[in-house]
């Protein structure tokens, strides 16, 4: 009759703790912890300047916190403090066992080399050495994320700013990483190529059993995306929850403000 | 299937507090206490602002309640929604708990056959059957055919209802809330809804509905429910 919160508490894929981040005497974020499990999607919102970025920063090892630990249950050795690893390993780390997704896909993509090369490169980066095989799972990639195959070869900037978020999906997923990280991926896009793109993550994310943790200010691709939320102000977190509970009955001021301000269509 | 209820609802309490509107608070109820069993439909009565739909979304955990407990069995225990993280939740409404509500939310771009299919797909059975399950309850449910390719989002309100009914009864869920599943479908189509409600109730689902159309309240009620006799203070 006793009911039992945690019942279904598999170890977690990345702990969270403390985690604050001052540039100077300016508060980037502060104090922020959570846990993520395997193939759970969780959605970073708020608005410009709350800290979302910051803190998907010092999260995904691309900015050293001023204090906390980001613990990831690598391949290698368990469940260990990212920050804690030489920078060799946690390069490797990054490399074999995430992706990230940026907003701009010029800053993650190599602009100078073709599409295919693009999506191919994690494998070589990986050890990857025959490259009938390399070229086939490029191909199998592309094909998956919509694109003409037959375009293998074009330049990245030879593609429309949709087309170019998909390289650039394909290009963080092809290594087979157990999560993902997404800054705004459709920030920069049409509506029409907006919801292709989202329909084409969801999908990802589901058949794959992606952990993902995605920062967007837009209240419907975090609908559309994640789990849960994690609502920032100010560079601190002050709402946590279920997404649709969050959306649709927000408890704190800034939540309440946030959703109401969402214009209806 | 067990002889325990399937949902205990215990001195449940909601207040809205709008913060951007002077902190307004808005009692809706308090201290609610409901049982559902296995095969017993509960229809929530009282007009509109009592606070149906307040009660529903709270059981499903769509709203946060102020106060109390609402335990649903999963899994051979009781999982308190209210407390459950969300995680949980999202396990316990994906292979427990169904909710269909007045309005489809649309996902962009998804055909409506592999709308219906989502939930079996969430749930591990395999792509072909439940796309063959998918079918007959679309044709089940009339839907024309040259629609299933076809993403929902230009359909009509009925038939965009009966996507989303098809989604709720696809999976068999032990436990359905039901919030006015009813209220855009002509006589036809409505008697084929209250068809699959009795059935999944002589399966032993344990359902709470809202009906404002009284013929379908009937031929599903096992009891009404008011929710005004918890009725908050203002």
């Amino acid at each position: 009759m006793n009911a039992i919160p945690g019942r279904i508490a598999p170890a977690p894929l990345l702990s969270v703790e403390g985690l604050t981040k001052w540039y100077g005497h300016v508060l980037g974020c502060r104090d922020v912890a959570f846990d993520l499990r395997p193939g759970e999607v969780l959605g970073i919102v708020g608005e410009s300047g709350s800290g979302k970025t910051t803190l998907l920063n010092c999260i995904s090892g691309k900015l050293t916190p001023t204090s906390g630990e980001v613990r990831f249950d690598t391949r290698r050795f368990g469940l260990t403090d990212i920050y804690g690893l030489s920078e060799p390993d946690r390069r490797r780390m990054q490399r074999e066992e995430w992706g990230f997704v940026h907003q701009n896909p010029r800053d993650g993509l190599r602009m100078r080399v073709s599409g295919g090369a693009n999506v191919a490169e994690p494998l070589m980066n990986l050890g990857g050495r025959h490259y009938g095989n390399m070229r086939q799972a490029t191909i199998d990639w592309l094909d998956r994320v919509e694109l003409d195959t037959r375009r293998i070869d074009d330049k990245p900037r030879n593609f429309s700013g949709g087309m170019q978020q998909r390289i650039q999906v394909a290009r963080n997923l092809i290594h087979g990483p157990r999560l993902v990280f997404m800054d705004e991926p459709t920030g920069g896009l049409d509506v029409s190529v907006q919801a292709r793109l989202l329909d084409l993550l969801r999908e990802l994310v589901r058949d794959l059993g992606l952990a993902v943790i995605i920062v967007t200010h837009d209240m419907a691709v975090a609908r559309l995306m994640a789990d849960r939320l994690m609502v920032m102000k100010g560079g601190e977190v002050v709402e946590t929850g279920l997404t649709d509970q969050v959306l649709d009955d927000p408890q704190h001021p800034y939540t309440q403000l946030l959703v109401s301000s969402v214009l209806q269509i | 299937m067990t002889d325990k209820p399937l949902i205990i609802v215990e001195d449940l309490a909601k207040t809205f507090v709008l913060h951007n509107a002077e902190s307004a608070t808005i009692p809706v109820f308090q201290d609610l206490t409901l049982q559902v069993a296995a095969g017993e439909c509960v229809v929530l009565a009282g007009e509109s602002g009592v606070g149906k739909s307040t009660l529903m979304r709270s059981i499903f955990g769509n709203y946060l309640p102020t106060q109390g407990a609402v335990k649903v069995w999963h899994d051979g225990a009781y999982v308190d929604i209210t407390q459950a993280s969300p995680h949980e939740v999202l396990d316990v409404r994906r292979r427990t708990l169904g909710y269909v509500s007045q309005f489809l939310r649309v996902i962009p771009r998804v055909p409506t056959l592999q709308l219906v299919m989502e939930p079996l797909l969430e749930n591990g059975v395999a792509f072909d059957e439940a796309k063959d399950r998918a079918s007959e309850l679309l044709s089940a449910l009339r839907l024309p055919q040259a629609h299933w390719d076809l993403p929902p989002a230009t359909f009509s309100g009925g038939e965009q209802q009966r996507v989303n009914i098809a989604r709720s009864f696809i999976r068999k869920y032990p436990v359905l809330l039901l919030d006015e599943p009813t209220a855009s479908l002509d006589a036809e189509n409505r008697a084929i809804v209250v068809r699959l409600i009795n059935e999944a109730l002589a399966e032993g689902a344990a359902m709470i509905g809202i009906f404002h159309d009284l013929d379908v309240r009937d031929s599903v009620a096992s009891r009404l429910f008011e929710v005004a006799q918890f009725k908050a203070a203002a």
